[in-house]
């Protein structure tokens, strides 16, 4: 077991470190952006993509709060869609009261990381939500 | 009657609700028998079956030709989430205009009693003890819950809340309005499961599940069965005069998928695709919004209803909520919206819901539909959206004179 335990981050698309931020699948020929592992882009039907950093700052469009859901989910939760500068990014809204007194649309939020527990082997792995600025 | 013109012979929708006494076959064998007999057909004169059961076993067509009738004919097991219904009917609308078969079924049953919320599940990744990348996604965990919602409440609350946020004008109280108008509707339906009004307060006071949906504001789990037997203009001038007048016109029937948009895959974009199958089927039914005389559409929650009324052209961009507050979509305004109480009280059993959704049209449009008929209907409009997505949009029209 070394000092500085391992980090895995929750998806392959988290980049940990100094500067946590994510990173989106950019088709080369029309630009847009996916977070998944793409066989070819959905609008432009290219297969050549690029790694584009997302921008961590952004503006919630969309939230609902979860009360009730699949089990092993822990609940209430807020689940939200964040503008980060021009990038939609689905996240929950973390570090802040999950109800509708503190979560509004059009609010500002940043990302921030947050441990999900570590594994027989040591590594710890690492999610990410956003929180109010 | 042109003979290119596909017509509704026959149509029927069970009671919704439970049917712990009935299973799936049973249910879909009786709509189908009794849209058979609606049409004063029998399963000797169809010429094709198009049947959906999403939850049941595989080859539920099969299965049902077996209790209603097997006559070799061809059969399409369809399957496209809730729009499943509104599948099986255009697949036997492309058959007929095709000129393969000039009458044909369409079946759709859900057997949903009991069931819990749909979509996501918690499952772990693995059993392993070890954080292990997997998927598209190279998740270590489920990212349900952790990285937004999957569940269909909360896909569909921030549907609602999105459109609050490009148009404004929307509250929860708003949303709670909208389901509070369906549970209204649906006190004159007999067939809905649920047919109680309830108050306002009741419906915001209720259990919330996903904000701003509570539990009345979610459709109504259930079990039903709907069919539709279809039949070509030229087959028509054959039948009788009563069979002539009673059946309704197809004036258009459309599917879609959903087109790329920027964000699609974050949050499914249910809008675009609504709008152009509303588009195609305007176009196809040389008809506007402004000539509907009432409208099921797809109010799996009260926020996707709202989304709606801008995505079929109810009303101007943007102005959603402007129409609802004008009275219109109300049993007794200008452009009724689901009379019938809609998937919040009449219930969703999913693959019935898009024959179902048509089966209440076409009851109006021959001024069958006792205490709830919308007086003088002659052209309606049926709406469904199953997540993914598909959306079908058929556009109908009486016959009688
Ligand atoms: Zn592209």
């Amino acid at each position: 077991m070394s000092e500085t335990a391992t980090q895995i981050p929750h998806v392959d698309y988290l980049v940990l470190g100094d500067s946590p931020h994510l990173v989106a699948n950019e088709c080369t020929s029309c630009a847009s952006r996916y977070f998944d592992r793409r066989n070819a882009c959905a609008k432009c039907f290219g297969s050549d993509f690029t790694k584009a950093e997302v921008p961590t700052a952004g503006e919630v469009t969309a939230f609902t709060i979860v009360a009730f859901a699949a089990p092993g989910v822990p609940t209430p939760f807020v689940a939200a869609v964040v503008d980060c500068d021009g990038t939609q990014v689905r996240g929950n809204i973390i570090n802040c009261e999950p109800d509708a007194d503190h979560v509004s649309l059009g609010m500002q939020v940043e990302l921030a990381t947050y441990s999900l527990g570590t594994d027989s082997a040591g590594t710890e792995a690492i999610g990410f939500g956003f929180q109010p600025m | 009657m042109a003979s290119d013109d596909i017509y509704i012979l026959g149509i029927n929708m069970t009671k919704f609700g439970k049917h712990p006494d009935k299973d799936s076959i049973d249910l879909g064998a009786e709509a189908a028998m009794a849209a058979l007999a609606d049409g004063g057909v029998t399963m000797a004169d169809m010429g094709i079956l198009a049947a959906g059961n999403l939850l049941g076993s595989p080859g539920f067509g099969q299965s049902l030709q077996k209790q209603i009738g097997q006559t070799g004919i061809p059969v399409y097991n369809v399957a496209n989430a809730c729009a499943t219904g509104a599948t099986a009917l255009r697949t036997v609308v492309m058959a007929i205009k095709a000129g393969e078969c000039d009458m044909g079924l369409a079946v759709g049953v859900e057997k949903l009693s009991g069931a819990g919320l749909l979509g996501g599940s918690g499952k772990k990744k693995s059993d392993d003890d070890t954080w292990t990348p997997d998927g598209r996604f190279g998740a270590v965990a489920s990212t349900d819950g952790r990285i937004g919602t999957q569940n269909m409440p909360g896909v569909f609350a921030q549907v609602g809340m999105e459109y609050g946020h490009k148009y404004g004008g929307t509250s929860f109280e708003l949303f709670a309005r909208i389901s509070e108008k369906n549970h209204n509707h649906s006190t004159l339906n007999p067939l809905a499961a649920y047919s109680k009004s309830m108050p306002l307060e009741q419906i915001m006071g209720d259990m919330m599940i996903a904000y701003p949906n509570t539990r009345p504001m979610c459709s109504a789990n259930c079990d039903g069965g709907a069919a539709a037997v279809l039949v070509s203009g030229e087959k028509l001038k054959s039948l009788s005069d009563e069979q002539q007048r009673r059946a309704v016109k197809i004036r258009a029937s459309v599917l879609t998928s959903d087109p790329w948009q920027d964000g699609c895959q974050i949050l499914p974009d249910v809008n675009t695709l609504t709008r152009m199958a509303a588009n195609q089927a305007y176009e196809t039914a040389s008809v506007g919004p402004e000539d509907l005389d009432l409208v099921e559409l797809h109010d799996c929650f009260a926020t996707a209803e709202l989304v709606h009324y801008d995505n079929l052209m109810l009303c101007d961009e943007g102005g959603a909520v402007d129409f609802f507050e004008s009275g219109k979509p109300f049993r007794d305004g200008e452009r009724p919206v689901n009379v019938s109480g809609g998937l919040q009280s009449k219930g969703h059993p999913i693959s019935a819901t898009g024959i179902a959704n048509v089966w209440e049209v076409c009851h109006h449009l021959r001024n069958e539909a006792g205490d709830r008929q919308i007086e003088g209907a002659r052209i309606g409009l049926a709406h469904v959206i199953g997540l993914g997505s598909a959306c079908g949009v058929h556009i109908l029209e009486s016959s009688a004179a």
